[in-house]
């Protein structure tokens, strides 16, 4: 009886990711170009804006650029969260289900794979920030930032793949883009400080994990969080066992064919 | 020990649609056992149950000697398959393919490489190893599919409509691979539903219907049970109604009639036609074309369905299309 856990098959399924990554350029480059735009333009457009919330001190770029690590990061999560519904739509997922490896193996190298692009694409925009002008703490704040990115990347990983579960095909992928993922971004943070938003509406974005992702990043790179940043790891640890079990319980339902 | 055991297998869908509807076979170790039947018949679903993509709705079913259900890895590792539609990544080289394939299969890295080759020989794919998939053309994925299901050296092999979609030429060439692989002590189950693949390919065939196996044996045998020739007949006018005055002669097997063509199956149809002709002629039938030929498995899907192959698609695609109405 082989175990739950096979390291082979995970790092075949890691690799199969990292090799498309690197052959999608273009669509890396793309996928990059939306917070890089936004660095630019709402980082200089709005860098002498006074913001009730964002501590004195601490310029837009500085408050903007974790809540731009955060959103490249749910978008390239979830995409490969549901990259599930490519695989099955080109046939790929039926030869995966069909090997004697576990699901909860082959879960575990679709989180790897993602995880692994998601963190690139994270790092990227770290690095393009720096040129624009963003200054983080330290060595340390950066490891801290790691930690939240990779929570936030596996997070909406499950969660991509807890819908692609549930949907038969591609044709729902607007919906879910529109619906879900911009809702999130707007309720987390990334933008302007949740406290500015209703009262309603800001109780929502204490259920997203983004909101805890990109305030812990905040913490950690500019020392400016709303929440202590124990508060965050922590809550994100939840939300992301949380969404990892419903990811992983959904597409063990879930039939290939 | 039998390589494949089926009984009572049956799926319904939503309820109330049995695409398989309690069948029974049994495939002997290095047989090469075809499925054949119009699309829609349900052989499809068969084999994802046989293969644990799907959960049987009733019924048995062991491959290799393990249980469909209860023992899904020990069957996955016991079996490939080549899937209907490709299941390839095109963005990764026909290499890339199938090494992913042969880890998810826990091979050892030394055998992994050897027996890739081997397999990319067997199916003349050598020199194109390390070109994308995206460039293959549709011959080359399924030469490169048939490749994939062989590397782990399953006992039983499925091919679900192993040459849907290629060019004559293709196909035979795929019939030889499948025809090699088998003469290797692989169990093949194929789906098709090109009659000529069954005749050409298969030792025993099972004729699937509307979810059903209505015949099963050899081709030849198939064929015999006609009893000799088949003779059809076109006819002016009111169509082959009236050759009531055959029915009674020892030698007239059978008498079917589709697309207004009436269809004899006859004993020794060259000492016969006279008969016929003197039967039409005292009918008053006027005889546009008639035909002679040796009985193919087209023949003996009309006799056990009573429809032609063709036909029985459309109803099939009727069947499907009033139960996804009855759904909404």
């Amino acid at each position: 009886m082989m175990g739950l856990i096979q390291p082979k098959a995970i790092y075949i399924l890691w690799l199969r990711e990292m090799k498309t990554f690197v052959r999608a350029k273009s669509r890396v480059v793309g996928s990059l170009l939306t917070p890089i735009l936004f660095l630019a333009f709402l980082g200089s457009g709005f860098s002498g804006v006074m913001m009730p919330g964002i501590p004195s001190g601490v310029n837009y770029l500085q408050f903007l650029v974790p809540g731009m690590v955060g959103m490249t990061m749910i978008f390239s999560s979830m995409f490969a969260g549901m990259s599930v519904l490519w695989d099955r739509q080109f046939g790929f997922l039926k030869e995966i289900m069909v090997t004697p490896v576990h699901r909860v193996s082959i879960v575990l190298g679709r989180i790897a794979g993602g995880a692994t692009t998601s963190l690139i694409q994270g790092i990227a925009i770290l690095i393009i920030s720096v040129f624009l002008g963003f200054q983080f703490s330290g060595v340390v704040g950066l490891l801290f930032a790691f930690v939240y990115m990779v929570l936030v990347a596996v997070s909406f990983i499950g969660l991509g793949l807890a819908i692609a579960s549930k949907l038969k095909d591609m044709q729902g992928f607007g919906l879910i883009m529109n619906f879900i993922m911009f809702p999130l971004l707007f309720v987390s943070g990334a933008f302007y400080p949740l406290a500015n938003l209703p009262a309603v509406v800001s109780w929502v974005g204490y259920v997203n994990p983004l909101t805890f992702g990109v305030d812990g990043m905040r913490g950690a790179l500019i020392g400016a969080s709303a929440l202590p940043m124990m508060v965050d790891f922590v809550v994100l640890l939840v939300f992301c066992a949380a969404m990892v079990l419903l990811g992983a319980y959904l597409f063990e339902k879930s039939e290939a064919v | 020990m039998p390589a494949i055991k089926v009984e009572n297998l049956t799926k319904t869908f939503n309820g109330n649609f049995n695409a398989v509807d309690h069948i029974f076979f049994a495939v002997e170790e290095g047989e090469l056992f075809g499925l054949l039947g119009p699309n829609g018949a349900g052989k499809t679903t068969a084999i994802n149950m046989l293969t644990t993509l799907l959960k049987p709705t009733s019924g048995y079913a062991e491959v290799a000697g393990h249980d469909i259900v209860k023992e899904r890895d020990a069957v996955r590792n016991d079996i490939g398959i080549v899937f209907q539609e490709t299941a390839l990544d095109n963005r990764l080289t026909g290499f890339e393919n199938l090494e992913f394939h042969s880890v998810m299969y826990s091979m050892e890295k030394e055998e992994r490489r050897e027996r890739i080759n081997e397999v990319l020989d067997i199916v003349e794919l050598s020199d194109k190893a390390d070109l994308l998939v995206d460039k293959y053309s549709g011959g080359m994925k399924r030469r490169l599919e048939i490749a994939r299901g062989l590397i782990h050296r399953p006992k039983v092999l499925f091919l679900d409509e192993p040459s849907l979609g290629l060019d004559t030429q293709t196909r035979r060439h795929i019939w030889d691979y499948i025809v090699k692989l088998n003469r290797e002590k692989v169990t093949v189950v194929l789906t098709t539903h090109y009659m000529e693949e069954a005749d050409y390919l298969c030792g025993r065939v099972a004729i699937v219907d509307h979810g059903k196996i209505v015949a099963m044996d050899t081709p030849k045998n198939l064929k015999d049970s006609l009893g000799g020739d088949v003779v059809s007949i076109e006819s002016a006018g009111d169509g082959p109604a009236s050759f009531e005055g055959l029915r009674g002669h020892e030698w007239v097997k059978g008498i079917d009639r589709h697309d207004g063509i009436l269809d004899l199956k006859v004993s020794s149809a060259d000492k016969h036609l006279p008969e016929i002709f003197s039967v039409a002629e005292k009918s008053g039938i006027v005889i546009n074309s008639i035909n002679v030929r040796k009985p193919s498995l087209e023949d003996v899907f009309l006799r056990y369905t009573g429809k032609t192959i063709r036909e029985s698609e459309a109803s099939q695609a009727e069947r499907m299309k009033a139960h996804a109405r009855r759904r909404r």
